[in-house]
This record gives C-alpha cells, sequence and structure tokens, in this order.
C-alpha cells in the first residue's frame, strides 16, 4: 500500500470550496459567539440578580451538553417545533450559540478581574453605565480575556468539522467525499488535519500578534 | 444662613448582622475641613462612602448643598434616577486609599476622560485643562507616564488632579496616605494643605493626626460606629476627654515616643 495524495489534491477547487465554506463560518461563528457571550456577561453582571441566574441555566446546559447532541437537536429536531433551517444556517447558529456559552464565561471572568474602585472613580467623576463599559471596563479586561478567546476561537474552528454530518459543505464532509469517490480515505485524512493544523497556527499566531501589541499599550 | 455643604441625618448602615454607623448625624459648613478620625473598624471609611454614595446608608439622608444624594427626598425614600445622582455627584471629587486609577491610560488619559465624556469638550481643549490640573500637583512633566511608571504619591497626586479636573466644590478623601511609603505621605499631604488654604470644601478619613489638628478645622471621633465627637481640634485634642478617644490618641503618642528614642 502506497499513499496518492495527487489523486486528492487534483481535485482543489472542490477542497478550496469546502475551505472556504469552514473558515466562512468559523469567522462569522466565532464573531458572532463573542458579541453574543459579551452581551450575556454585561447582562449578568449589570442586569441585577434575578436575570443573572435566569442566564446561568442555559450557559450550564450548552457547556454540560456535546456540540454534536446540540447541532443534531437544532437541525434534527428543529422541525418538529416549526424550525426548519438550512443546513448551514443550522451550523452557524449551532457555532455561535455553543460559543457564545463559553464567551460570556470568559467575559464574566474578565468584568470579575477588574478592581471595584476602579469603577466607583469612573462612577464619581460621573461616567454613565455605558461609558464605564467601553472606556474603562473592556479596555482594562482586554489583556486577560485575549489568550482563552484565541483558545475558544481555535475549539470552535475545530468544532466546525461536526458540521460535516448535519451536511454543511465545509471542509471535512468536502474532503471525505473526494476520499471516498477516489478510494484514498487515509490521505483525505491527512490532508484534513494538515489544513486544520495550519488554521490553528495562523490564528495562533494572530492571536499572539494582538496580545503583544495590547500589552504595549497598557504598558 | 446658606446651607450646609454636606448634611448628614441619622445615617446607619448595616452589612448583614453587623452594625458598621449608629444614627449618625453631622454637618460640614462650605469651606472648612473636616477630619474623621478613630479605629480601624470604626466606621469612619464606610460613612465618608455613604457620604458619596459608593455605599448606600440603610437609613438617614445626606444632602449635599441642599439637595438630597442617593435616595430622594419625602416618603418612601426612592433611589434617584441615575442621571440625578451623576448631577448631585458632581459637586463632590473622590480620592481613594488605593488611588483607583485607570491602569490603561496615562495620567493625562486619566485626568481628561471625564472633561471629555462627561462635560464633552474636544481633545484639546480638555488636554490642556488637564495639564493645568496636572501642573498644579507638580506632575506636569509626568503627564504621558502610565500609573505603573509612577510612585505611590504621584499617583495619589494624579488622582487627586483627576478629581479636581471637574471643578468640584467639595473633596473625599479616604485615607489618601495609608497605602504610601511614609517618605512619600508628606508630598500628598501638602498638595491637601494648598487645596485646604484655597477655602475647598474637605472631608478627610485619616490616620495622620498631625494633619487632623494642624489643617482640619472640624475632627469627627468615631468609635464602634458611633460618632463620639464632632468639635473643633482644640476641643477634641485638649479639653474634657472621653475614655475611647484618649486610649485612640495615647496609641499614637507611645508610637510617636518610641520614635523618639
Amino acid at each position: 500500500m502506497s499513499f496518492d495524495f495527487a489523486v486528492i489534491l487534483a481535485k482543489l477547487p472542490q477542497i478550496l470550496s469546502g475551505l472556504g465554506v469552514t473558515i466562512l463560518i468559523w469567522i462569522a461563528g466565532t464573531l458572532a459567539a463573542a458579541v453574543l457571550g459579551f452581551v450575556i456577561a454585561t447582562l449578568r453582571r449589570f442586569g441585577g440578580r434575578p436575570v443573572d441566574v435566569l442566564l446561568q441555566l442555559p450557559i450550564e446546559v450548552l457547556r454540560g451538553t456535546p456540540f454534536l447532541v446540540q447541532i443534531f437537536l437544532l437541525y434534527f429536531g428543529g422541525p418538529y417545533i416549526g424550525l426548519r433551517l438550512d443546513p448551514w444556517v443550522a451550523g452557524l447558529l449551532g457555532i455561535s450559540i455553543y460559543g457564545a456559552a463559553y464567551y460570556a464565561e470568559i467575559f464574566r471572568a474578565g468584568y470579575q478581574s477588574v478592581p471595584p474602585g476602579h469603577v466607583e472613580a469612573a462612577e464619581c467623576v460621573g461616567l454613565t453605565r455605558n461609558q464605564i463599559i467601553t472606556a474603562i471596563l473592556l479596555p482594562e479586561m482586554a489583556l486577560l480575556v485575549m489568550p482563552p478567546s484565541i483558545n475558544m476561537a481555535v475549539i470552535l474552528l475545530k468544532e466546525t468539522a461536526l458540521l460535516s454530518l448535519i451536511t454543511v459543505p465545509e471542509m471535512t464532509m468536502t474532503v471525505q467525499a473526494i476520499g471516498s469517490q477516489q478510494y484514498a480515505f487515509v490521505e483525505a485524512l491527512v490532508i484534513l488535519a494538515l489544513v486544520y493544523w495550519a488554521l490553528v497556527e495562523l490564528a495562533n499566531w494572530l492571536g499572539r500578534l494582538a496580545e503583544r501589541n495590547l500589552s504595549k499599550l497598557s504598558a | 444662613m446658606s446651607d450646609p455643604a454636606i448634611k448628614v441625618s441619622h445615617v446607619s448602615k448595616q452589612f448583614g448582622d453587623t452594625q458598621v454607623l449608629r444614627d449618625i448625624s453631622l454637618e460640614v459648613a462650605p469651606g472648612t475641613v473636616s477630619c474623621l478620625i478613630g479605629p480601624s473598624g470604626s466606621g469612619k471609611s464606610t460613612l465618608l462612602r455613604c457620604m458619596a454614595f459608593l455605599e448606600q446608608a440603610t437609613s438617614g439622608n445626606i444632602h449635599i448643598e441642599g439637595e438630597p444624594l442617593g435616595f430622594t427626598d419625602g416618603p418612601g425614600r426612592k433611589r434617584q434616577s441615575p442621571a440625578e445622582l451623576r448631577r448631585v455627584r458632581s459637586k463632590i471629587g473622590m480620592v481613594f486609599q488605593q488611588f483607583n486609577l485607570w491602569p490603561h491610560m496615562t495620567a493625562l488619559g486619566n485626568v481628561s476622560l471625564a472633561l471629555r465624556r462627561v462635560r464633552g469638550m474636544g481633545r484639546a481643549e480638555a488636554e490642556e485643562r488637564a495639564m493645568k490640573q496636572l501642573d498644579k500637583v507638580g506632575l506636569k512633566e509626568r503627564a504621558h507616564h502610565y500609573p505603573a511608571q509612577l510612585s505611590g504619591g504621584q499617583q495619589q497626586r494624579v488622582a487627586i488632579a483627576r478629581a479636581l479636573a471637574l471643578d468640584p466644590t467639595i473633596m473625599f478623601f479616604d485615607e489618601p496616605t495609608s497605602a504610601l511609603d511614609p517618605e512619600l505621605t508628606g508630598e500628598v499631604l501638602s498638595v491637601m494643605r494648598e487645596l485646604a488654604a484655597e477655602g475647598m470644601t474637605m472631608v478627610v478619613v485619616t490616620h495622620e493626626i498631625g494633619f487632623a489638628a494642624s489643617v482640619g478645622n472640624r475632627i469627627a471621633f468615631l468609635d464602634g460606629g458611633r460618632l463620639l465627637f464632632h468639635d473643633t481640634p482644640e476641643v477634641v485634642f485638649a479639653a474634657p476627654r472621653e475614655p475611647r478617644l484618649e486610649q485612640f490618641l495615647d496609641t499614637y503618642l507611645d508610637r510617636g515616643a518610641a520614635m523618639l528614642k
């Protein structure tokens, strides 16, 4: 037996299209997850005790169940309550919601890391709550939330592979299909692994760059 | 007769089962310096924080220049709207024990932020005014340093400049020198002396008995959440002694004596 990558690489345009879908869902899903997570953490911080407790439950559920089960429920279970979604809408939604639960926890830790006195000082000079969030809390927590945020983005990238199981035409589904057609399963898997790894390294490198710039700012 | 700058009426404060302040009433006249002294845990910082509505009194009211702070006057004791609270609180400048400078901004950024965001000034105008305040506390050359690059005394002077930038008529100081090395307290106290000489209304929670005696027009002595004395330094430090006050002052005198040996 010998490896023959040529038969896989011959389908490069298809692979690239799958890669495009993966990157699109990854970037859009991660951004949506981070924004949603930040909104949830902010509501929990400023919304009073009932809101805090109420929002804790969905976060616990989302963090306590496998992502695969969540997207199956969303895609195959949705129609039972009249929710019929295109595979890739379900996939994007799934990634966003799943990621939001984790980003909510990351930003909650971020809020907690800012000394209460810094907020009191801002209140005493008359800043409004929104001004305190944007001018004091967010910049102060930025350096702290950056590493776990990048880490979460990397995890979400790898989770997008599971979207192949609800027929989203992303990279894993595309390359596996090519592997089946060409009887080159293992070659397909090796190429998949390499591409994901390259993307993860790229994300980590961008993350380190962002961190370095941030720490320079807050010297 | 004009309103007192600050009027505290029957303020009590409870944290859970602990009674921290017990029915405290006092008035601060405009242009005077009141020093709150007392052993740790006596409630003096809590009282100051209630006076700035950083802490909510369990009962009682605070008035700043005749206007209620935190709760509305009248029956029901309703919370003020955030906008109303900000308006009344804008008369107060607050200085904290831990400085509480924002670490991601330079000294100039710390002082000019509220001028821009609250007063709506343009960058150039805000920074020019902030620069004047920094000059006043002797830190013009440090304007572009971040808090982490400044000594404790310098950080506290920036914090004072930040509070002064908004032209408050009243300044609160919560143990402003307690977090400083002894050799750095002087520079902060001298800035405060200058302010007092300019006629700023000040309330100072402090362990610096010397400062209280020389700058304070009124000394308030708290013990166990009760206001035992609120009088001129002459009366508090000399005249008929209360046992708790005597004991408290003795520990300071002992320490002074021990240093001379």
